[in-house]
C-alpha cells in the first residue's frame, strides 16, 4: 500500500536526518521524499511516499514522526482530495529523425524540451506520478541516457474545489 | 516566572559587570537554576573551560567523578530512576561522549530522565576529524528523545531549560547537548531571554473523558478482568492510586520487571511480575483474561511471549503518555493516552461499579497460592533464591534494590518482593550488564539515608567495577552483593536448556579474588559459602559505614524457573512449581 504523507517541521538542523533515520530505523522503506519551506519562516514541509503493507504500521509510522520534537503535524493524506506532483528530467536518445516524433510524445503531456544536443534532448515534466510514468513508458524506445525524479510534493485541496476529471488530472 | 527571569537577568547583569563571564559559567548557573543538585562528570580536553567554571563556580551541586563514562550515565539513570529527578552528565567529546552510548540507549528504552552534557571540538574544526571528534549528534539522534548542538552561546539558557523539560515531562527519556569548546571559553557580555519554545512537544497528559469512559464500561461487564502496571505509572506517581483502583474494583494485578514496585509486592491481589520469568499465576490471569487494563507498559517482547498467544481473549484498554506505544505491539481496543495518574483518577471517580467477577478473582488467587515461585533449597550450600529473601528479610524489604542483568536479577525481581514503587532500579528494555553497581552509587546519591543494595552477578560486576572507587571516594554506603555463581549464568541457562549444555565460553573459573578486589578499592568485603553464615554477614555488611562488598558463593548451576521459552506463548511455562508441593 503506498501511502503519502506529510509532516510539517521546524526547520531545525538535522530535522531531516532525524525523519529519515526513525523511518529506515524502524523499517519503512521509504520510496520517495521532498523537502522543502513553507510559507512560515523556519517551517519545513516534508513529503514522503512510503510503502506500508498493513494499516496498523501506517498508523505506527505516523505516530513515530509526531512523537519527534521537531515535527508540528502529520498527515497521511493518501485517501484525501489532494493534488500531488512531481517532476522528472529524461535525457533521451534523438536523431534529427527521432526529434519530431519525440515532440510529438511531449505536447500533449505538457511536457518542455529543455536542452537539444547532436543526439539527445532533455525533457522536463511534472504531474501525477502515473502521468510521469506514461511519458517514461513512451520515450523508453528511444532510449533513455539518463533520468532524474523528485518525489512527489502535495497538498490537499482546498474544500470548495470541485473534483477536476480523471483526464484533466492525468494530463494538467 | 517573567519575575523569576528579571530576577536571574539582574543578577546576571551585576556579574557581567563584575568580571566577564563565559558560556561555561552560563552552563553552571543554568544547571543551578534548574535545581540540580548532583552531577556526574568526568573531564576532558573539550570540557576543560567548562571543569574551569565549576572550579571557580560556589554552584551549589556536587560534582561525583565516575571511574569511566559509562559509570557516569548509569549512575545518573539510578538517581533519576529513584528521584523522579533528571540525573545529570557531563563527557568530554570523543572518547568520552562515546563511553555513554550504552548508558543512554539503556535510558531511552527504560525512559529514564537524564540529561547528558557532552564537549565537542571547537566549532571551525567540527567536521575535520579534529583530535577526539565523534559526530554525538549522529550517535546519539536514534537513541536520545532529543539532542541539540549548541551553535550560538545565546541559545544556551534556552537549550538547558529545554532539554531539562524534555528530559523529564511526557515519557521521560535522556537529551543529550553537545557544546563545542569555543561555545564554553565565549565571553559572554549580554543577557539572553531563556524563555523556551517547543511548539511540537506537547504530551497529552489530561486523559479524553470518552475514553474512560469505554474502560469503566468494558470493565463493568468483564468477567476476567486484570491490570498489568508499567513503569509509566511510578513516572506519574500513581501508585496510591493504582492501588486504591484495584482494591475498589478487586482486580488482580501484575506488573512488568519495571513495573515491580508500582503495586506492593505483597498485596493480596498482587501477582507479581508477568513474563518470561513471571509467575504461572499472572502469566494465566493474562491468558485467560476477558479485559486487561494496561496501565504505563509497553507491552516488550520479553512480557508478551508469543504476540499470538497474548491475552487471546482479552478486549485490550492501554493507557500510556506516548501514544506510539499504543497499539505498536498489541492489537489495543481501547486507547487511552495520557499520563497513568490523571487517568486512575478519572478511573476513581466513576460511578460504575463492576458486574460480580469473584468467581475469577478466587480462580486467579488459587493458582497464585498453588504456583508461586519456588525453588529446590540445597542442604549447605547457598541457594540463590534463598539468598534474595535473606537479603529481603535483612532490610525488612524497603531497601532501594539495584540489579545487573542475568539470573540473579530474576531472582532478585521474584523474590524481593518490593512494595514502594521507584525503589527498584534494573536495565530492562537494554538488557546492560554493568548497570548494577553504578546505578546503586546514582540511587544512593539521591537518597543519602536509604539502605541501597546492588545485586549483581560475578560477569557483570566486572564489567563497571571500578566503581568501587567512586563509592569509597563518597563513602557511599551502598551494599554490594554478588550472586557469584561463576558464571555467566543466564547464558549458560539457555545453553543447558536450547543447546545441549555446551557451555560455550559462559563457565568463568577465573574470577578474580572479589574480597582482595573490594579491599583494594577500600571496601569491607566479606565471602560467604555456607547458609548458616548468610545472616551474620549480611549483617556485619550492613552495619559497617561505608561500602561493603560480599561475594556469595551460590549453587552454581541453578536454573531461573519458571520460564515462557523463546518462540512460545505465556501459557507454555516450563518448571512452574511442582505440584503437591
Ligand atoms: C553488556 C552485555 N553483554 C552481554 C550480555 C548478555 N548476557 C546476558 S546475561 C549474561 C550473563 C551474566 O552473567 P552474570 O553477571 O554472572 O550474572 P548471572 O546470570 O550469572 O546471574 C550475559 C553475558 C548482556 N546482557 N549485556
Ligand atoms: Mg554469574
Amino acid at each position: 500500500m503506498r501511502r503519502i504523507i506529510t509532516a510539517t517541521v521546524q526547520n531545525s538542523s538535522g530535522v531531516l536526518n532525524r525523519v529519515t533515520g526513525l523511518l529506515s530505523r524502524r523499517g519503512f522503506n521509504i520510496e520517495s521524499i521532498t523537502v522543502g519551506e513553507t510559507e512560515i519562516e523556519g517551517i519545513s514541509k516534508i513529503t514522503f511516499v512510503v510503502d506500508v503493507e498493513e494499516a496498523q504500521k501506517v498508523e505506527q509510522l505516523t505516530k513515530q514522526l509526531h512523537k519527534q520534537i521537531d515535527v508540528l503535524k502529520v498527515n497521511d493524506i493518501t485517501d484525501t482530495n489532494k493534488v500531488a506532483r512531481e517532476l522528472c528530467l529524461i535525457k533521451v536518445v534523438a536523431t534529427p529523425q527521432s526529434r519530431s516524433e519525440i515532440n510529438g510524445i511531449v505536447e500533449p503531456f505538457r511536457a518542455r524540451i529543455l536542452d537539444i544536443s547532436k543526439d539527445s534532448l532533455i525533457v522536463e515534466v511534472t504531474g501525477k506520478p502515473d502521468k510521469i510514468e506514461a511519458i517514461i513508458d513512451l520515450l523508453t524506445p528511444y532510449g533513455i541516457k539518463e533520468l532524474s525524479r523528485t518525489g512527489i510534493t502535495a497538498f490537499t485541496r482546498g474544500k470548495q474545489q470541485k473534483q477536476v476529471s480523471d483526464y484533466q488530472t492525468l494530463i494538467v | 516566572m517573567k519575575t523569576e527571569l528579571a530576577i536571574k537577568e539582574a543578577q546576571l547583569n551585576s556579574r557581567i559587570e563584575d568580571d566577564f563571564i563565559t558560556g561555561a559559567d552560563v552552563l553552571i548557573e543554568a544547571l543551578v537554576n534548574q535545581d540540580v543538585d548532583t552531577v556526574f562528570g568526568y573531564p576532558g580536553g573539550a570540557v576543560l573551560p567548562i571543569y574551569d567554571a565549576l572550579h571557580k563556580s560556589d554552584a551549589s551541586f556536587n560534582h561525583i567523578l565516575c571511574r569511566h563514562e559509562q559509570g557516569l550515565i548509569h549512575a545518573a539513570e539510578g538517581y533519576a530512576r529513584t528521584t523522579g529527578k533528571a540525573g545529570v552528565v557531563i563527557a568530554t567529546s570523543g572518547p568520552g561522549a562515546t563511553n555513554l552510548i550504552t548508558g543512554i540507549t539503556d535510558a531511552m528504552m527504560d525512559s529514564l530522565p537524564v540529561v547528558c552534557f557532552t564537549g565537542q571540538v571547537s566549532s571551525a574544526v567540527i567536521g575535520t576529524d579534529a583530535f577526539q571528534e565523534a559526530d554525538v549528534i549522529g550517535l546519539t539522534t536514534p537513541i536520545t528523545k532529543y539532542n541539540y548542538q549548541v551553535s550560538d552561546i545565546k541559545d544556551l539558557p534556552r537549550i538547558v531549560r529545554e532539554a531539562f523539560h524534555i528530559a523529564t515531562t511526557g515519557r521521560p527519556g535522556p537529551v543529550v547537548v553537545d557544546i563545542p569548546k569555543n561555545i564554553a571559553q565565549e565571553v559572554v557580555t549580554e543577557t539572553f531571554d531563556t524563555d523556551f519554545h517547543l511548539p511540537g512537544y506537547q504530551p497529552t497528559v489530561n486523559p479524553n473523558p470518552l475514553q474512560i469512559k469505554r474502560v469503566m464500561n468494558a470493565l463493568k461487564t468483564a468477567k476476567k478482568p486484570v491490570i498489568l502496571a508499567g513503569a509509566g505509572v511510578q513516572f506519574a506517581q500513581g501508585s496510591e492510586e493504582l492501588k486504591e483502583f484495584a482494591e475498589k474494583h478487586k482486580v488482580p494485578v501484575t506488573t512488568t520487571l519495571l513495573g515491580l514496585g508500582t503495586f506492593p509486592g505483597t498485596h493480596e491481589q498482587s501477582l507479581g511480575m508477568a513474563g518470561m520469568h513471571g509467575s504461572y499465576a499472572a502469566n494465566m490471569a493474562i491468558y485467560e483474561s476477558d479485559f486487561l487494563i494496561n496501565i504505563g507498559a509497553r507491552f516488550d517482547d520479553r512480557l508478551t511471549g508469543a504476540i499470538k498467544h497474548f491475552a487471546p481473549e482479552a478486549k485490550v484498554a492501554h493507557i500510556d503518555i506516548d501514544p506510539a506505544e499504543i497499539g505498536k505491539n498489541i492489537e489495543t481496543h481501547i486507547p487511552v493516552v495520557g499520563d497513568a495518574k490523571e487517568a486512575l483518577k478519572r478511573m476513581l471517580n466513576s460511578p460504575v461499579e463492576c458486574d460480580d467477577h469473584s468467581e475469577w478473582y478466587q480462580a486467579v488467587m488459587e493458582n497464585k497460592a498453588d504456583s508461586s515461585f519456588w525453588y529446590e533449597r540445597s542442604d549447605d550450600l547457598i541457594s540463590p533464591q534463598w539468598l534474595i529473601e535473606q537479603i529481603y528479610e535483612e532490610t525488612n524489604g524497603e531497601a532501594i534494590v539495584t540489579t545487573d542483568v542475568g539470573q540473579h536479577q530474576m531472582w532478585t525481581a521474584q523474590f524481593y518482593k518490593l512494595d514502594q514503587p521507584n525503589r527498584f532500579v534494573t536495565s530492562g528494555g537494554l538488557g546492560t550488564m554493568g548497570f548494577g553497581l553504578p546505578a546503586a552509587l546514582g540511587a544512593q546519591l539521591g537518597d543519602r539515608d536509604a539502605t541501597v543494595v546492588a545485586i549483581v552477578g560475578d560477569g557483570g560486576f566486572q564489567m563497571t567495577m571500578q566503581e568501587m572507587q567512586t563509592l569509597k571516594h563518597y563513602n557511599l554506603s551502598v551494599k554490594v552483593v554478588i550472586v557469584n555463581n561463576e558464571a555467566l549464568g543466564m547464558v549458560r541457562q539457555w545453553q543447558e536448556e536450547f543447546y545441549e549444555e555446551r557451555y560455550s565460553e559462559s563457565l568463568l573459573d577465573q574470577n578474580p579474588d572479589f574480597v582482595k578486589l573490594a579491599e583494594a578499592f577500600g571496601a569491607e568485603a566479606f565471602q560467604v559459602k555456607s547458609e548458616n553464615k548468610v545472616r551474620e554477614t549480611l549483617k556485619s555488611a550492613f552495619e559497617h559505614d561505608g561500602p561493603a562488598l560480599i561475594d556469595a558463593r551460590i549453587v552454581k548451576l541453578d536454573l531461573v524457573f519458571p520460564m515462557v521459552a523463546p518462540g512460545k506463548g505465556n501459557h507454555e511455562m516450563i518448571g512452574v512449581k511442582p505440584c503437591g508441593e
